[in-house]
């Protein structure tokens, strides 16, 4: 490989870490990720451009160029065009498609090696990026595609008895399926065993998410992030290409760990995210006046809005429901409304409303909402005592005195937001469907609180007209 | 088990790079606000499509009447391309709602 393309490999090393580094200051981030786009422009280029001898143009490159084109046409309309809210999900679709490219990579690496016997004597060395990336970016694409439908709700949670067992049970297959792969190169078994492997990674990428409930996917989706990364990296070991091995592996231990701090917000282990799947335990009994609390008491427009006005302090708890409903604006307007009436309103964040950690921060910031009014759980949380009104918008299991109180709950140890201290609470809901953990919530059937029902732009839209009205 | 070793052997200066970028990845990442946890993930995401960089390589290297390399080396670089563009422009769009806002009060709609 020439020189002149090490150094730009290098050139785009070194903006991947400075991006990433970037990305993680508020005021940097934009330019970081501007940064991060800049070292990949760069090294793509490179790899076009530079060969073994200086500039020389890659083979293939009109075939290459198109495919980039309709890459960039697809990508860039999708990306725009996707609302704030399902963000998520494209996150996830993306990561997807970066699993699925290695994975091709992988399958046409070993086509045509074993085609040529040209494996056999490579060895092992250059076998296990080749297997390794199949596997994992295999698994990585099917669980990335299946946490995609589980966001935007065309797939279900799916689980049966001995679900691990099973899952151990294939991975063990894949790296016996893999082990004779290698085992017997250039025989039909080896071609048997390759295509095995890659049958049971998808079995194995299908097996793995289905299970872990809809409130998990972010963590899940971080996850199979840094997987990606790994693939990645995989194809620099066989490449020998170093900003492929620096990006993938900055990836992936980059991504394990914003896996585990989004665990830690949750109070929970990883391990816990991954087997204990947040079960469906109690999804009976979602009636208007199920539950053990009594029945709920309903609230209007009208009296809310006079709660509020004359309140000197309230909390806003966003969350899920707010994202759906685009209630952001109107949220903002409401806001701004009782701060000018004398009120002091704050936003509470709990670290995992909405389906992904600081979902709400980009949402309310998207509708001009300043940074000193979001306050973390941790912050807020001493303040609930001396809050006058605490409105919900579309939270659910973050606020669950189950949480708390039961520990047969599935969503016991999540640490909560303390709302049922403050003198009133108002909860803007739809209906009293539950939860995405599916449960139902006690702190409805608390006396303090009254439900006002509907979607949530529209009552908040009412509350700022009768507010106004007063 | 030899097999490893001269894996090993072969990867050094590749697996000393590996083990230091797993502690930068970690540096990076240990002390970043929550609020931010969204787009850095979804940075961390677009910078992985730099496994791009393999599916134009290998479709480079395909040969000239190997259809289906070919036709599998260009969904590569598709899809490839997708995770980059894809990834960076999603982070672009939910960073650009962090910029300092001048004006006071009063939402857009």
């Amino acid at each position: 490989m020439s020189h002149i393309l090490e150094i730009v490999y290098l050139i785009g090393s070194i903006s991947f870490v400075l991006g990433l580094k970037m990305m993680g200051q508020p005021d940097t981030a934009r330019k970081g990720n501007a940064v991060a786009a800049f070292g990949m422009g760069v090294s793509v280029l490179g790899t076009l451009f530079i060969g073994e001898t200086g500039f020389s143009v890659i083979p293939h490159i009109g075939l290459i160029l198109s495919a980039i084109s309709l890459g960039v046409v697809v990508g860039t309309v999708m990306a725009k065009r996707v609302q704030m809210t399902a963000m998520p999900e494209m996150v996830s679709l993306f990561n997807g498609m970066g699993g699925l490219c290695a994975a091709l990579i992988s399958m046409i690496e070993w086509r045509a090696l074993s085609g040529t016997g040209e494996l056999q004597g490579l060895g092992f060395a250059h076998y296990l990026p080749v297997i390794a990336g199949l596997i994992i970016g295999t698994v990585s694409f099917v669980g990335s595609m299946v946490a995609w439908g589980k966001l935007n709700g065309s797939l279900g949670d799916f689980r049966f008895k001995g679900q691990q067992f099973i899952n151990m049970m294939v991975l063990l297959a894949i790296l016996v399926a893999s082990g004779l792969t290698f085992v017997f190169l250039g025989a039909d078994l080896s071609i048997m065993g390759f295509f095995g492997t890659l049958a049971l990674s998808v079995v194995y990428g299908l097996l793995f998410v289905f299970p872990i409930g809809g409130a998990d996917m972010p963590v899940v989706i971080s996850l199979l992030n840094s997987f990606t990364g790994v693939a990645a990296a995989c194809g620099g070991f066989l490449y020998h290409n170093n900003v492929m091995l620096m990006g993938g592996v900055l990836v992936g231990s980059a991504g394990t760990i914003l896996t585990i701090v989004m665990c830690q917000a949750m109070n929970r282990s990883l391990t816990n995210v991954l087997i204990g799947a947040v079960g469906n335990s109690s999804s009976s009994g979602s009636g208007s006046s199920g539950g053990k609390g009594g029945s709920v008491r309903e609230v209007q427009a009208t009296d809310v809005a006079i709660m509020m006005k004359y309140a000197s302090k309230v909390v806003i708890v966003p969350g899920y429901g707010l994202a759906v409903a685009q209630a952001q604006h109107v949220c903002h307007e409401l806001e701004s409304l009782l701060e000018s009436e004398g009120v002091d309103v704050k936003y509470a964040i709990h670290p995992v409303a909405g389906r992904m950690p600081g979902h709400m921060n980009v949402l309310l910031a998207e509708s001009n909402v300043s940074y000193d009014k979001l306050v973390e759980m941790e912050h807020i949380n001493p303040e609930f005592g001396t809050t006058d009104t605490v409105l919900i918008v579309g939270a659910n299991d973050v606020v669950n005195p189950a949480a708390k109180t039961d520990p047969a709950s599935p969503i016991y140890g999540m640490p909560i937001l303390d709302v049922d201290q403050s003198k009133q609470i108002v909860v803007l809901k739809r209906s009293m469907k539950s939860g995405y953990a599916g449960i139902d919530n006690e702190l409805f059937f608390n006396p303090k609180c009254g439900m006002l029902f509907g979607d949530a732009k529209d009552s908040l839209q009412k509350l700022v007209n009768e507010i106004k009205a007063l | 088990m030899s097999e490893i070793i001269q894996f090993v052997g072969e990867n050094i200066n590749f697996i000393y790079l590996m083990v230091l970028m797993i502690f930068v990845g970690i540096e990076l990442i240990s002390h970043v606000p929550s609020v931010l946890h969204t787009p850095l993930m979804s940075g961390a995401n677009a910078i992985h499509g730099v496994v791009l960089i393999g599916a134009i390589i290998v479709l480079g290297k395909a040969g000239n009447d190997d259809y289906l390399s070919l036709i599998l080396g260009f969904l590569g670089v598709v899809v490839g391309t997708l995770n980059v563009v894809g990834g960076f422009v999603v982070t672009d769009r939910m960073l650009e709602m962090f910029k300092k806002k001048p004006k006071a009060p009063g939402s857009k709609s």
